[in-house]
């Protein structure tokens, strides 16, 4: 099953094409191909690509990689709309340098050598500009010797857990320490919590994030205490001994690092042992989460997690201008599959950031040559962000600020307060190791 | 010595409660252990009659559990949509919904695939694979990829407190409920009806069988079916507790093939045992170490436990 593609980079078009797929795609290209590059004379295609990439006079070809099967298909499907969006605006505004872009996608399929497979096709057969893709940390640390060794360009929009910085990679989520510490401070603060629990699923997001909160309420914020850390199995459906646990040790503060399928059966289940926001708002207790978005709600069910609250850098009800716009435009554009209640979690407006980026990149250097856009990316600022402004640091993470959600019923989140500056990135968090 | 540590552990663990904290958590514990062992159980069933009966190693029986759950979250949107005032009463409908849905899809599958492949054991485990993964994508392709969950009747959510600082779920108790009613259903089936005799001649010697007049081939239909219907309610029940998602199968596959092995193949008092010695200990594991260690630890000792009686903890006597 492999997702069809347009065969239509100039490179595959000169090297010869089938003819049943050139005649089957043909139908549907033909408003496409009046386009003309209006502005040719500034940016001629020998200048603006010395690298042999699939780069025409009217056409630039961009790769998506994502898992649009499997289990990580759930959570990969925003990514790839976001992203789609991101780049239909801006073809419609005239593309980049003058040239539209082309989208070839392929299917992950969930599985890590797959996942690197179709990285070193899209680099090394279609010769693609950039590649937006890639979600868990797994398929994208499976695809970074790809990058490093074919010199392609990732866009990675997954919250993770640091650690990593590479010319070939724009991470357009949050590190670790962006999502976690000004969180706990907050909840120290406004809460008083001084006793935390932390809960996670068992592999090495979960686990490093859950470190990382450890040395912090640990070493930075004055008596307070981890009383518990435990990891369930991926997919675990059982949380009744843990919820006893969790009782008994009755923290300020359940700090839960829980994802995937694994969200519905923690919260259905903490709601069954009579764990609710109300109830724990009278014991003067909290539930945080850095893993549920609104997405994750959407399974669960707002019911079960009404008054429970997230840190996360976007939420769909930011009342900012430019995320009224992309809210509707992204209504808009998926209207016949969600009809107008259309969910935007932190991962998907993080996905949409990376077509923008990349854009303003070639813009601000000319070129869609992949050295110079790894250099020009530090301080490239995208204004109409929906989480607001975000600027590339010279790692290759964004600035971005934090902020705190309460979730409501209907599966959307109250936000509560936000971080007053950007928070810089720091994948390499010293003290924290 | 390993008593003397746990016991100190135990102590440590549990210095500085009251003696009423202690009781409610011991209570709560306690019906934790139940509603996995429930969990276990009715993902069992099914298997029990498929795979311990019939031999045919269903690696699909996920899946059906999943037509289950599909079905159940259907159903609660169809109410949800259009008779609201329902919501109270859908779910014993869409436990019944799922039960004909995975039937029907089990006697389809018996028809087309299965029937084939009974004098070649080993190549319904890659028929019944493939099976499962077009089954998967099927599920993705008609209800989408993300995860989604049923929305559960009021009475069902929420928690029983029968004493202060004591709540036990009542979606556990549901379950089990749920599994004891269908236990003695499979038991009255396989024991105590013409139909269960069948199965049993049938399995014991099909050309015997034929010969004093029962339609073998109508048996494994119905039999195989049955199986699948059973899967579809446990798949319905565990909407109660968790998501669904086109792969959520895959998920209980591996534990209802261990339930059904370490209890010997076969026998229902032996699934039972296995359902309740694996869920217990894993439920008392969790409370004193983590979940990670707690599978690492079940795992083990049911790997142990198998090298020294490969037949299961209760063998069904077949003389071969």
């Amino acid at each position: 099953m492999q997702p069809r593609h347009h065969p239509t980079t100039l490179g595959s078009v000169q090297s010869g094409l089938l003819a049943a797929v050139a005649i089957a795609a043909a139908a549907t290209l033909s408003a496409e191909e009046a386009w003309k590059n209006p502005s040719l004379d500034k940016f001629p295609t020998a200048a603006v690509n010395t690298t042999g990439l699939a780069v025409g006079d009217d056409w630039v070809t961009v790769g998506q990689l994502h898992s649009v099967t499997g289990t990580m298909a759930i959570s990969e499907t925003g990514s790839v709309e976001a992203e789609r969006l991101a780049i239909k605006q801006i073809n419609d505004l005239g593309g980049v340098l003058g040239r539209k872009i082309k989208i070839i996608q392929e299917d992950g399929a969930s599985d890590w050598p797959t996942f690197a497979e179709k990285a070193k096709k899209l680099l090394v057969r279609d010769k693609v500009s950039a590649v937006f893709g890639c979600w868990t940390s797994a398929s994208r640390k499976a695809v970074l010797p790809v990058f490093e060794k074919e010199n392609g360009m990732l866009y990675y929009p997954t919250f993770y857990e640091g650690l990593e910085a590479s010319k070939n990679v724009i991470y357009t989520g949050q590190e670790a320490t962006q999502q976690i510490i000004w969180g706990l401070n907050w909840v120290h603060k406004e809460k008083g919590a001084k006793t935390f629990f932390l809960i996670g699923s068992d592999y090495i997001w979960p686990r490093t994030s859950n470190k990382i909160a450890r040395i912090h309420i640990e070493k930075h914020l004055q008596g307070c205490k981890v009383v518990g850390e435990e990891y369930y199995p991926l997919g675990h459906t059982n949380f009744n001994s843990l919820i006893n646990k969790v009782k008994l040790a009755k923290p300020d503060v359940i700090y839960s690092v829980v994802v995937g399928g694994s969200n519905v059966s923690w919260y259905k289940q903490l709601k069954a042992a009579g764990i609710t926001g109300a109830s724990l708002e009278k014991n003067k207790q909290t539930l945080l989460t850095i893993s549920t978005t609104e997405d994750e709600i959407r399974g669960i069910g707002g019911e079960n997690v009404e008054g429970f609250y997230a840190c996360m850098k976007y939420f769909q009800c930011l009342p900012n201008e430019n995320n009224q716009k992309f809210v509707a435009a992204f209504k808009d554009m998926y209207k016949d599959k969600y009809g107008d209640k259309p969910v935007i979690g932190d991962v998907t407006q993080a996905a949409y950031l990376g077509p923008w980026l990349w854009k303003l990149t070639v813009e601000k250097c000319g070129s869609f040559d992949i050295d110079k856009i790894a250099a020009a990316s530090p301080d490239v600022e995208f204004k109409e962000a929906p989480e607001g402004y975000v600027k590339i640091h010279k790692n290759h993470h964004l600035w971005s600020k934090a902020r705190m959600g309460k979730m409501r019923a209907d599966g959307q989140f109250d936000l509560v307060a936000e971080s007053p500056e950007l928070i810089e990135p720091n994948p390499f968090p010293e003290g924290y190791k | 010595m390993l008593a003397k540590t746990s016991v100190l552990l135990a102590l440590m663990l549990f210095a500085g409660y009251s003696y009423d904290e202690l009781k409610a958590v011991f209570i709560m514990q306690g019906f934790a252990g139940f509603s996995l062992f429930s969990v276990f159980l009715l993902m069992a069933l099914g298997l029990t009659i498929i795979f311990g009966q019939m031999k045919v190693i269903n690696m699909a029986h996920g899946e059906f559990l999943t037509i289950g759950a599909y079905t159940t979250v259907l159903l609660s949107q169809l109410t949800e949509g259009y008779a609201p005032k329902l919501m109270a009463f859908y779910f014993p409908v869409a436990v019944l919904a799922a039960f004909a849905v995975a039937f029907i899809v089990g006697w389809i599958a018996e028809l087309a695939i299965i029937n084939r492949l009974y004098k070649r054991p080993l190549d319904t485990l890659l028929a019944t694979w493939g099976l499962s993964m077009i089954l998967q994508e099927s599920f993705r392709q008609i209800f989408g990829a993300r995860e989604t969950s049923a929305v559960m009747p009021e009475w069902l959510m929420g928690s029983w407190v029968p004493s202060e600082g004591v709540d036990i779920p009542i979606n556990g108790m549901f379950l089990l409920s749920t599994s004891v009613v269908m236990t003695v259903v499979v038991y009255l089936m396989m024991y105590r009806s013409r139909w269960g005799l069948r199965v049993r001649a049938t399995v014991l010697n099909r050309d015997m069988a034929g010969a004093v007049g029962i339609n073998t081939k109508k048996t494994d239909r119905m039999t195989f079916a049955l199986g699948c219907g059973f899967a579809g309610i446990a798949g319905a029940a565990f909407t109660t507790i968790g998501s669904v998602s086109p792969s959520a199968g895959s998920l209980y596959i591996v534990d209802t093939f261990m339930v059904v092995v370490f209890g010997g193949a076969g026998s229902l008092i032996g699934t039972i045992l296995a359902a309740f010695g694996i869920a217990q200990s894993q439920s008392i594991l969790e409370f004193f170490l983590d979940g990670v260690l707690a599978k690492v630890f079940v795992l083990c000792a049911v790997v142990i436990i198998l090298m020294i009686r490969p037949q299961g903890l209760i063998a069904s006597k077949i003389r071969k």
